[in-house]
C-alpha cells in the first residue's frame, strides 16, 4: 500500500485509486438512514472517479510502458503484483465510462425513493462489480486474479437477482451462477497449470512460454473454456440471454458492455504468454467466433423480448470480436503481419465500439421499460411520439450496432473485412477470405434484428394500453444515452482518431507484428472513410434542402395512414415484432424455431382464443439440455453429500484441508 | 477531371432513361406503342410539383427515409466506375463501403415503411429485410472473385480490369458470377421475377408497398433513387457481362451508354417473358445465386 501512496502523481496509481474509488462508491449509502443521498453520493463518486480514471488510462495507453506495483500480502502464493500495461489501460476505458454512465442513469431508472429495499444493494454491488473488473485488469498474480474474478462473478450475481421475488429472475441467477462457476473451475485448472510451468503464481511475461508442450495446449483449452464461458462464446453462452434480460437495465449495460469483455481480456492475456502459437488455436477461435456471430444474430432476430434480443446480439458481437482475434492469432502463427494487425485492430476497436452502442441500447431499454411497462416488443409501438430524444439516441445505437456507415460499428467491421480481403494476396491461408460473406450475412441479419427492435418499439401506433402514454425520460437517463450516442458518431466520423487508441494496445500485445506493419496506410484508408461519411452527410443535407424547397411551394396536409381502402384499421393490425421477423426466422429453421400455438376453432361460434409464439434454440433443446439431464442423472449419487447441515460441511472443509496438507508433505 | 464530370452528369441524368427503355421493351412485347422513353422523367417532374400528405402516425424517420436512400445511392454511384473509366472517388477498401451503403439506405427505407403503422408496408419491409439479407453474401462473393482476378482492393481497378482476356482465362468463374449477379440485380431492384414494380396493391409486393404512404416530392425522390440504384448495380453488372473497351475515352463513354441500354432491354425482355415467382421460391433463387457466386470464388482462389 505504501508504494501506492508514494506515487500519487503516477498515472498508474491514479488509475488504481480511481478503480478502488468505484468500489467504495456504494458504501456510504449502506450506512445512511434515508436511501436517496447514498445513491446520489455513489453517482458523484463514480463520475469523479471516471473523470480522473479515463485521462489516467489514456496517458497509460499512450505511454507504451508498463507500471508495476508489488504488494507483499503474506499469503503463500508469491507476492501480489499489480501492473498496468497498454492492453490493461485500453480495457480500463470502457469500465470507467460505463460505470459512470450507469450510476448516473440509476438515479432516474432505479430511484432509491421507489425501491427502498433493493437500491442499497444494487448501488453497492454495482460499484463493486466495476471496481473488481478494473482491478482484475491489473492483477498479475494468478491467485489474486482468481480472487478478484470471484468478486466480479458474485457481485454480478447479486446484481442479476436484484428483483428476486420473480421466479424468472431467480432462475436466471442460478443459471448464471452455475455457468460462471463452471468457468471458474476451468480457470483454477488454468492457473495451476501455469504455475506448474513457471514455478510461481506470478503471471508469465508476454512471449515467455513455449506453445509446444502438451501442457500449453491444456492451458489454452482451459482458458478458452473458462474465459469463453464469461464472454459468452458459443456453445458457452447458455446463461447469457436470461441473465441480461432479467437484470436491471444499467446492470445489463455494464455486463454486456464491459463484463463480457473481461472474458475476452482473459483469453487475450493468456495467449500473450506464448510465443509462436500453433495455427490450431487461431483456427478454433475463428470458427467459434464466426459461429457465435451467426447463431447469435439468428437468435436475436427471433426474440420477442427486447432485452433478450439485445443479449443475443451481444453474443453476435462477442463472436465478431473473437473472429477478429482468432484471425489475428492465425496471422501471428503464419507470420502474416497485416492479417495479425488488422484482425487485432478490428477486434479491439469492436470492443470499444460495442462498449459504446450496447450500453446505449440497454440504457435505452430501461427508458422503454419505464415508458411502456413491459419488455415484450409485440405490446409496444409509437413510443417515438412521446419520447423523441430517447428515440433518437436509440436509433443511433441501432444503426451503429448493425455496422452501417457513417457510425462506429462500420469502422471495426471494415478493418476485419479488409483483413479478410488482403488474404487474397497472402502466401497462405487464402480461404480465410470466405469469412467475408459470412460476416456480410451477419450484418444483413443484424439489420433485420434492429429494424425489428427499433420499429416495433418506437414506430407505428401503440399496440397496448400500457404503451399508449409514453413520457420522455429524465435528464439523468438521457444524458448517459446522449454521451454514448455522441461517441458512436465521433468514432464513425473520425475513425482514424479511434485507430490511434487501438494502436498502442496492439503494439504491446504483439510488438514484432505491429513493427512490421505501417499503420499510416490504414490511417489513410480510414481517413477516406471519414471523408465519405462527411460526403454522405452533405449530400443528404442537400437533398433535404431541395425537398424543403419543394414542400414550401405546394400544399402539405396530414391524414391518417392509408389503409388501402379499408376504413376500420386498428393498431393491432400492424405488423408486430414477431410477424416482421417470421419470414427471416423461417429461413433459419434448423437452428431456431418459432413454436406457434394456434387456437383450435370449434363450433359455429368459437369463443375467445389466444395465439402465442415462443422462439426456441434447437441446439439448446436438442443437445445441451439433454446433456445436462444426463449429467444430473448420472451424478445423482453425489446428492447424498448435500444435505444442508452446516456442521457436516465444516467437517468436509477440515477433511479436505487435512488431506491436502498430508499430500503436500 | 472531364471524365469525373461526365460520370456525375450521367449518374444524375441517365438513370430514369433505363426505366423508360424497360417500359418500351415490355410494351413492344405486349404489342403496344407504350409510353415515351422520357416518361419516367415526366413522372418525376410531375411528382415534384405535387403537394404532400403525411400520415399522422409518422415521425422524422418517415421523412428521412427517401433522403437517406437517395444520398447513399448517390455516394455509391461515385464509387462505381462507368465503363472503362475509373470512378471519381476510389480508395483501398471502397468495395466494403459500397456494399454497406446500401444497407444504410435499406435500414431507413424499412424503418420509414414501418413508421406508418400500415400492415401492408410492414409486410413489404419484412420481405425486403429477409431477401436483401440473403442477397448480401452473393455481392461479397462477387467482390472476392473480382479482387482476386484483378489483385486490387478497390472497385475501379477491380471492375475495369475485366476484359475479354480475363473472360478467356477464367470464363467459367465469370459466367457463374454473371448468373449470380444478374439474379441479385433483379432482386435488389425489385424487378420481375422477384417483385413487380408496376403494381401497388398486391400482397406479393416488396418495394412498391413500402413506399405506399409517400407522396409528392418524397415519392419523386424515391423513384429517382430507385432508378439510380438500378443504374449503379447495372453499371457493376455491365462490367462483368459486357466488358468492351477501346482505349478511346469518347468512344468508351458511348460504349458504356449503349451497354446500359442493352441491359435495360434485357431486363425488359426478362420481365416480358417471365411471371413473378411465388414468394416461397424467392429465397431459393437467392440462395442459388449465392451458390453460383460462391463457386466462382472457389474456382479463382483454389
Amino acid at each position: 500500500m505504501f508504494s501506492i501512496l508514494q506515487g500519487v502523481y503516477d498515472p498508474a496509481a491514479v488509475a488504481l485509486i480511481a478503480a478502488l474509488a468505484l468500489g467504495f462508491a456504494g458504501i456510504p449509502g449502506l450506512f445512511l438512514r434515508t436511501p436517496g443521498p447514498g445513491q446520489m453520493c455513489a453517482a458523484v463518486i463514480s463520475i469523479l472517479a471516471s473523470m480522473v480514471g479515463i485521462p489516467a488510462a489514456l496517458v497509460l495507453l499512450f505511454s507504451h510502458a508498463t507500471t508495476t506495483f508489488v504488494l507483499e500480502w503474506g499469503l503463500p502464493f508469491g507476492s501480489c503484483e499489480l501492473a498496468i500495461d497498454p492492453l490493461s489501460a485500453f480495457f480500463l476505458l470502457p469500465i470507467f465510462l460505463v460505470a459512470a454512465a450507469g450510476s448516473l442513469f440509476a438515479l432516474g431508472y432505479w430511484p432509491a425513493a421507489e425501491h427502498p429495499s433493493t437500491e442499497r444493494g444494487l448501488t453497492f454491488f454495482y460499484g463493486i462489480l466495476a471496481s473488481s473488473m478494473a482491478i482484475l485488469l491489473t492483477a498479475r498474480n494468478g491467485v489474486f486474479f482468481l480472487m478478484v474474478w470471484e468478486v466480479m462473478a458474485l457481485s454480478a450475481y447479486f446484481l442479476i437477482v436484484t428483483e428476486h421475488d420473480s421466479e424468472d429472475v431467480r432462475r436466471a441467477g442460478i443459471v448464471y451462477l452455475i455457468a460462471t462457476h463452471s468457468g471458474s473451475a476451468a480457470l483454477y485448472v488454468l492457473f495451476s497449470l501455469l504455475a506448474a510451468q513457471t514455478g510461481s503464481f506470478i503471471l508469465p511475461v508476454a512471449g515467455s512460454l513455449s506453445a509446444l508442450p502438451p501442457a500449453a495446449m491444456a492451458i489454452a483449452i482451459a482458458a478458452f473454456v473458462g474465459f469463453g464461458a464469461k464472454a459468452g462464446i458459443m456453445p458457452l453462452h447458455i446463461w447469457l440471454p436470461s441473465a441480461h434480460a432479467n437484470a436491471p437495465s444499467h446492470v445489463s449495460a455494464m455486463m454486456s458492455g464491459v463484463m463480457l469483455k473481461m472474458g475476452l481480456y482473459g483469453i487475450f492475456r493468456t495467449l500473450t504468454f506464448f510465443h509462436d502459437p500453433p495455427l490450431l488455436w487461431g483456427a478454433v477461435l475463428t470458427v467459434a467466433g464466426i459461429s457465435s456471430a451467426l447463431l447469435g444474430i439468428a437468435f436475436a432476430v427471433a426474440q420477442r423480448d427486447m432485452k433478450r434480443l439485445l443479449a443475443c446480439s451481444s453474443i453476435e458481437n462477442i463472436g465478431i470480436i473473437t473472429t477478429g482475434f482468432g484471425v489475428a492469432m492465425l496471422g501471428v502463427s503464419s507470420h502474416n503481419a497485416p492479417l495479425a494487425y488488422l484482425g487485432m485492430a478490428g477486434a479491439l476497436l469492436h470492443i470499444l465500439n460495442h462498449s459504446f452502442f450496447k450500453p446505449l441500447l440497454f440504457l435505452g431499454s430501461g427508458v422503454i421499460i419505464h415508458a411502456a411497462g413491459t419488455r415484450e416488443m409485440n405490446l409496444m409501438g409509437g413510443l417515438a411520439k412521446g419520447m423523441p430524444r430517447a428515440a433518437l439516441f436509440f436509433f443511433i445505437g441501432s444503426v451503429a450496432i448493425c455496422g452501417i456507415p457513417p457510425l462506429n460499428g462500420f469502422v471495426s467491421e471494415f478493418l476485419l473485412y479488409f483483413g479478410f480481403f488482403s488474404q487474397l494476396q497472402a502466401p497462405s491461408l487464402i480461404y480465410l477470405v470466405l469469412l467475408a460473406p459470412l460476416l456480410a450475412l451477419v450484418g444483413g441479419l443484424a439489420v433485420v434484428a434492429f429494424t425489428k427492435l427499433y420499429s416495433s418499439v418506437f414506430l407505428g401506433t401503440p399496440r397496448s394500453q400500457g404503451a399508449a402514454h409514453p413520457h420522455e425520460a429524465g435528464l439523468t437517463m438521457l444524458l448517459p444515452m446522449g454521451l454514448f450516442a455522441l461517441l458512436c458518431l465521433l468514432v464513425g466520423l473520425l475513425p482514424q482518431q479511434a485507430m490511434r487508441l487501438v494502436a498502442p494496445a496492439i503494439a504491446s500485445f504483439m510488438p514484432q507484428m505491429s513493427a512490421a506493419v505501417n499503420p499510416a496506410e490504414y490511417g489513410v484508408m480510414l481517413g477516406r472513410i471519414s471523408l465519405m461519411a462527411l460526403l454522405l452527410v452533405v449530400i443528404a443535407a442537400a437533398v433535404a434542402l431541395l425537398w424543403r424547397w419543394r414542400l414550401g411551394s405546394a400544399s402539405v396536409t396530414s391524414a391518417p395512414t392509408w389503409g388501402c381502402g379499408y376504413q376500420r384499421g386498428t393498431s393491432r393490425m400492424q405488423y408486430g415484432a414477431t410477424s416482421f421477423s417470421e419470414l427471416a426466422v423461417s429461413v433459419f429453421n434448423g437452428i431456431i424455431r418459432e413454436r406457434i400455438t394456434r387456437p383450435g376453432l370449434n363450433g359455429l361460434f368459437p369463443g375467445a382464443a389466444g395465439c402465442g409464439d415462443k422462439p426456441t434454440e434447437t441446439v439448446l433443446e436438442r443437445v445441451i439440455a439433454p446433456l445436462f439431464t444426463i449429467a444430473g442423472v448420472s451424478f445423482a449419487f453425489l446428492r447424498r453429500l448435500q444435505h444442508g447441515q452446516m456442521h457436516v460441511y465444516m467437517i468436509y472443509i477440515f477433511a479436505t484441508l487435512f488431506i491436502l496438507m498430508l499430500w503436500a508433505h | 477531371m472531364t471524365n469525373s464530370i461526365i460520370h456525375i452528369f450521367l449518374a444524375l441524368v441517365m438513370p430514369p432513361l433505363l426505366l423508360g427503355v424497360i417500359g418500351k421493351t415490355k410494351a413492344a412485347f405486349a404489342g403496344r406503342v407504350g409510353a415515351p422513353f422520357l416518361q419516367p422523367y415526366y413522372d418525376i417532374l410531375r411528382l415534384l410539383h405535387k403537394g404532400s400528405v403525411f400520415s399522422t402516425t409518422t415521425t422524422w424517420i418517415f421523412r428521412a427515409g427517401p433522403i437517406v436512400t437517395l444520398a447513399t445511392t448517390a455516394v455509391a454511384a461515385l464509387l462505381i466506375p462507368f465503363g472503362a473509366h475509373p470512378s471519381p472517388i476510389s480508395f483501398q477498401g471502397d468495395m466494403i463501403l459500397y456494399a454497406y451503403l446500401f444497407a444504410l439506405g435499406r435500414f431507413f427505407t424499412m424503418a420509414a415503411a414501418l413508421d406508418t403503422g400500415s400492415s401492408f408496408e410492414g409486410m413489404g419491409s419484412a420481405r425486403e429485410a429477409t431477401y436483401s439479407c440473403l442477397a448480401e453474401p452473393t455481392l461479397f462473393f462477387a467482390l472476392i472473385t473480382l479482387s482476386r482476378l484483378s489483385g486490387s482492393y478497390s472497385l475501379s481497378p477491380m471492375l475495369v480490369n475485366i476484359s475479354f482476356g480475363v473472360w478467356l482465362n477464367s470464363g467459367a468463374a465469370l459466367l457463374m458470377l454473371v448468373g449470380g449477379m444478374f439474379i441479385v440485380l433483379l432482386a435488389e431492384n425489385c424487378r420481375i421475377p422477384f417483385d413487380d414494380p408496376t403494381t401497388h396493391l398486391e400482397l406479393t409486393m416488396i418495394h412498391e408497398v413500402m413506399v405506399l404512404d409517400h407522396s409528392g416530392p418524397a415519392l419523386a425522390i424515391i423513384h429517382y433513387a430507385a432508378a439510380l440504384k438500378l443504374y449503379v448495380l447495372g453499371a457493376f453488372f455491365v462490367h462483368l457481362a459486357l466488358p468492351y473497351a477501346t482505349g478511346n475515352p469518347a468512344l468508351d463513354w458511348g460504349l458504356f451508354i449503349i451497354s446500359m441500354l442493352e441491359l435495360a432491354v434485357v431486363i425488359g425482355i426478362v420481365e416480358s417473358v417471365m411471371a413473378r415467382l411465388r414468394l416461397i421460391r424467392i429465397p431459393q433463387l437467392l440462395v442459388a445465386a449465392t451458390i453460383l457466386a460462391a463457386f466462382s470464388t472457389l474456382l479463382v482462389i483454389r
